[in-house]
């Protein structure tokens, strides 16, 4: 045949997508093998120095705390879902959304709070003595807050709403009829609750668990301000007191093998979920009415995590910014909340664009490689702040000096630190970290989007990016808009990473308020703090919205 | 189209397919669904990757083995079965769409144009959900025609449409084609649809073979296929064995075309329910039958026989014919075969 030959080959514009996802999936992951890699060749060896005094330490520490968090979390929420799907009593309808409120609050900022009414200057202590005219110490016996059952109650209070969302959402799944049929099998409604609803939701409640076990690995604010020994200090406290990048490194690697289990339970639920679902129809739930004194029980129950968790800790950061109301000190957090937004505005925008072009890759190209590289570059949402930071330095560390090396020997002159402790090392700290939650929002509306939509784009004439840009975007508009909303609402929050991360004399609202805690002035930075509280609501009250549409009967997405 | 195969995985879907679409004709590709119709039009129009063979446009190979032209530069219109509207477009951006070469003002007139043929101009600011489904249907098919294709590829182009509007709809698509001149390959699964609408038809079968191309009338009256002859509905069935170049049967020796056909071959012929005749009299050696049931259907009737003597003696057949059919008429009926509908096939085939 002597006819003409297309003039290109079809797969090379495409091949551009392949190779950015690629690329991204790479850089997302750089920091983790760099800590890796790090961690088993070690120039200055502590290992056994780590393992002979305080390894055994943060790891029994540690467990301890999951296991506490796990354990709480997982009674508030399971408890409070079952009780808001299944049961009526006055307030139900305000607790479907009002249990997610302490979602909010970070973990470190409900420490400080609890730490400055607690202790033994605080406001309650104090009230105690006066009302039994005790006079010191030694009279009396309470709790002392800042230890490892304060912190495994501070983070179970702002954690359970991942198990209540989850579990809440296992529950309305399940067909009534299972449980209906198991209780004229003869089953009580407790037996039946433990026989045949909590297994059947049990996947969702293991991601669930999952998360906020994932979180509680994370957490650093809370843990530092009560001085409890987990892995996060340890990474933190031997990186900058010890000055031991290694050993830093070595410690995040044994951390990364709980997140690795984390990762494993939660992908393994995952899969086992799609078996659960046993019918998709809705049934209208029976709504076992309570009255009297368990209805007033179960509101109780409800009630008392919401206030403790966030009502509570925000009425005190309330009247503390309005006390220690200070014009000057204002002026300083409107500055640091610039930073905070400036940073979280850049993560949360180059998050998105970048999971636009995975997600977009994968849906125009298809394949094992793409699927593969877009699940990898969203691990680090698993990874702890701390051990994300450790990975950062390490990578734009040898990065710098690489840099630096290049241009004495070839120019004569030091480039010095290009990208460490730049605003550039907290967002590409922030970028690993959350990719995913842009990803995953990204992913899904674009899923939403029929694929003959492409072709009938394509087939009238516009190219891959064409389409993009004219038939993708306007139409996923709104998830473009969560997936940056949630990103920024996560960075604003951020505190490991950016207090490791972040550039000399440059706060962040998170940063200052750890500081001024810290030096037990949270007056001073109840503004700050509240601030932060405030922008973490608004996923919340998005999240609620959602709850608020979807009822029984119609198939609500959340 | 040359020498098309395409798999998923090891499934064989298509399975050397060659057809070719002559300017301005209507082809249509029969078969039953998962048989791979779909994904052949995915293949002409550059959405799926080629596999294996070859597709030429205007005397230029736009695909073959790993050249191939991405969909945008094809110039190959594609209509799909749930006609993939943007619905953030109103009416007229949706066929504007594909006209974005050309400036604002010709865009628009071409636009209205097309949409003036399907009758939608009153509807152009709307948007996609304020439409019916024939509505929406006919905005597709606008916006697929406007930018003036070299082919244009249906997807089961009026599945989702209820049958009152099918018809109506169906008669107005093949309006704006031919009035279009554009040449045309769509896929079906309904073999009164493919009937309707093309010039030529190729049988598509479970293994992603062509099992026969031609014109509709070919297609009903020469089934070269056992599977084609059952497209149509069910057939009544009489096996047998060749005698004397012919089957004998209770409605006489029914003569075999086929010459190949060697004496004790066993046969399977096929007769179409239109294709058997009652009538009062044994004039044209007809066998006698009693009548089982008889079913009006509105324009004809099913009526269920079985047969009295001869070979068939006790096989139950039955026959479509135009009209009511009258129960209580009194009487021997007598049966025969209106040779044009009766086909025959080797069996075990």
């Amino acid at each position: 045949m002597n006819a003409p030959r297309p003039r290109r080959r079809g797969g090379h514009w495409l091949d551009g997508w392949t190779v950015a996802t690629i690329v991204i999936a790479a850089l997302a992951t750089v920091p983790i093998f760099a800590v890796i890699y790090l961690a088993l060749t070690p120039s200055e060896n502590i290992w056994p120095h780590l393992v002979s005094t305080v390894l055994s330490g943060y790891i029994s520490t540690t467990l301890i705390l999951m296991a506490g968090v796990g354990l709480g979390t997982l009674l508030i929420g399971v408890g409070t879902a079952w009780l808001v799907t299944m049961c009526r009593f006055p307030g139900r309808r305000l607790f479907e959304w009002g249990m997610l409120l302490p979602m909010a609050m970070p973990a470190y900022i409900i420490a400080y709070v609890y730490t400055d009414i607690l202790e033994y200057a605080g406001p309650v202590q104090a009230a105690l003595r006066e009302l039994f005219g005790w006079s010191g110490k030694q009279e009396y016996w309470f709790p002392e807050i800042r230890s490892l059952g304060g912190a495994i109650a501070m983070m179970t209070l702002v954690l359970y709403p991942y198990v209540y969302l989850l579990a809440r959402a296992s529950f309305l799944e399940q067909s009534v009829g299972v449980f209906e049929a198991s209780r004229s099998l003869g089953r009580g409604p407790w037996r039946s609750f433990f026989s045949v609803a909590l297994p059947l939701a049990r996947p969702g409640i293991v991601i669930g668990l999952s998360l906020v076990l994932m979180e509680t690995l994370n957490d650093f604010g809370t843990v530092d301000f009560f001085a409890v020994n987990t892995f996060s200090l340890g990474i933190f406290d031997v990186w900058m007191n010890m000055n031991n990048v290694s050993g830093a490194a070595q410690l995040a690697t044994v951390m990364l093998l709980f997140v690795a289990f984390l990762v494993f339970s939660e992908r393994y639920a995952r899969r086992r979920q799609r078996f659960h679902n046993t019918s998709s129809k809705f049934q209208a739930l029976p709504g076992f009415q309570l009255v009297g004194g368990r209805g007033l029980a179960a509101t109780i129950a409800c009630l008392a995590p919401v206030l403790l968790g966030f009502v509570l800790p925000t009425l005190v950061l309330l009247r503390y910014a309005h006390q220690h109301f200070d014009p000057e000190l204002s002026r300083e957090i409107l500055g640091h909340a610039l930073n905070s937004v400036k940073l979280s505005v850049l993560a949360g925008t180059i998050a998105v664009l970048v999971a636009i072009i995975m997600a977009y890759s994968a849906r125009i190209k298809g394949g094992k490689v793409l699927m593969v590289a877009n699940r990898v570059a969203a691990m680090g949402y698993a990874v702890p702040g701390a051990v994300l930071a450790v990975g950062v330095m390490i990578v734009l560390g040898n990065l710098d000096n690489g840099i630096d090396g290049i241009a004495r020997e070839n120019f004569g002159f030091s480039t010095g630190l290009i990208f460490s402790g730049t605003i550039a090392a907290v967002t590409f700290g922030y970028l690993v970290r959350f990719l995913a939650l842009s990803l995953g929002t990204v992913e899904a509306s674009l899923g939403k989007v029929t694929p003959s939509m492409d072709g009938a784009s394509r087939s009238l004439g516009r190219g891959a990016f064409a389409t993009m840009q004219f038939v993708h975007l306007p139409l996923i508009k709104g998830g473009v808009l969560t997936a940056v909303m949630l990103v920024f609402v996560d960075c604003m929050k951020e505190l490991p990473m950016t207090v490791i991360l972040q550039p000399f004399n440059f706060q962040t609202l998170a940063t200052f308020v750890h500081q001024y805690a810290s030096d037990e002035q949270l007056g001073d930075a109840a503004l700050a703090a509240l601030s932060i509280v405030g922008v973490g609501v608004v996923p919340v009250i998005l999240l609620s919205l959602t709850i608020a549409k979807s009822r029984p009967g119609h198939k609500g997405g959340e | 189209m040359v020498g098309i195969h395409h798999a998923y995985g090891t499934t064989k879907v298509l399975n050397n397919i060659s057809l070719t679409v002559p300017a301005g004709e209507l082809v249509c590709l029969l078969g039953p669904s998962g048989c791979g119709k779909t994904t052949l039009l995915r293949i002409a129009a550059g959405l799926e990757q080629l596999q294996a063979g070859s597709v030429t446009i205007d005397e230029t190979v736009i695909a073959e083995g790993a050249a191939q032209l991405p969909p945008e530069e094809r110039r190959i219109g594609f209509m799909f079965q749930d006609y993939a509207l943007f619905p953030h477009l109103s009416v007229l951006d949706n066929v504007i769409f594909g006209l974005f070469r050309q400036d604002r003002r010709t865009a628009r007139a071409r636009a209205m144009e097309m949409l003036d043929q399907v009758g939608m101009v009153q509807h152009a600011e709307k948007y996609p959900h304020m439409l019916s489904g024939g509505q929406q249907q006919r905005v597709a098919l606008a916006r697929a025609l406007a930018p003036e294709p070299r082919l244009v590829l249906l997807d089961e182009p009026f599945s989702d449409l209820d049958t009152n509007m099918r018809a109506r709809i169906r008669q107005q698509t093949l309006t704006v084609l031919k009035q279009n001149n554009v040449a045309t390959l769509m896929v079906t699964h309904d073999p009164k649809e493919a009937m309707f609408m093309a010039d030529r038809i190729k049988v598509l079968g479970d293994q992603g073979r062509i099992l026969q191309s031609g014109r509709p009338a070919d297609i009903y009256y020469k089934p070269t296929d056992e599977y084609v002859a059952r497209l149509f509905g069910p057939m009544n069935m009489i096996d047998g064995v060749v005698e004397q170049g012919g089957l004998k049967s209770s409605f006489g020796t029914l003569a075999l075309e086929d010459p190949t056909v060697v004496e004790g071959a066993a046969v399977r012929v096929l007769i179409r329910p239109e294709g058997i005749i009652l009538s009062k009299g044994d004039d044209d050696g007809g066998a006698p039958v009693e009548i089982l049931s008889a079913h009006l259907l509105g324009d004809s009737s099913i009526v269920r026989f079985k047969v009295r003597s001869g070979i068939n003696s006790g096989s139950e057949f039955h026959l479509r014919m135009p009209g009511a059919f009258d129960l209580t008429e009194i009487g021997q009926i007598w049966a025969r075969v209106d040779p044009r509908h009766a086909f025959q096939y080797p069996q075990n085939q």
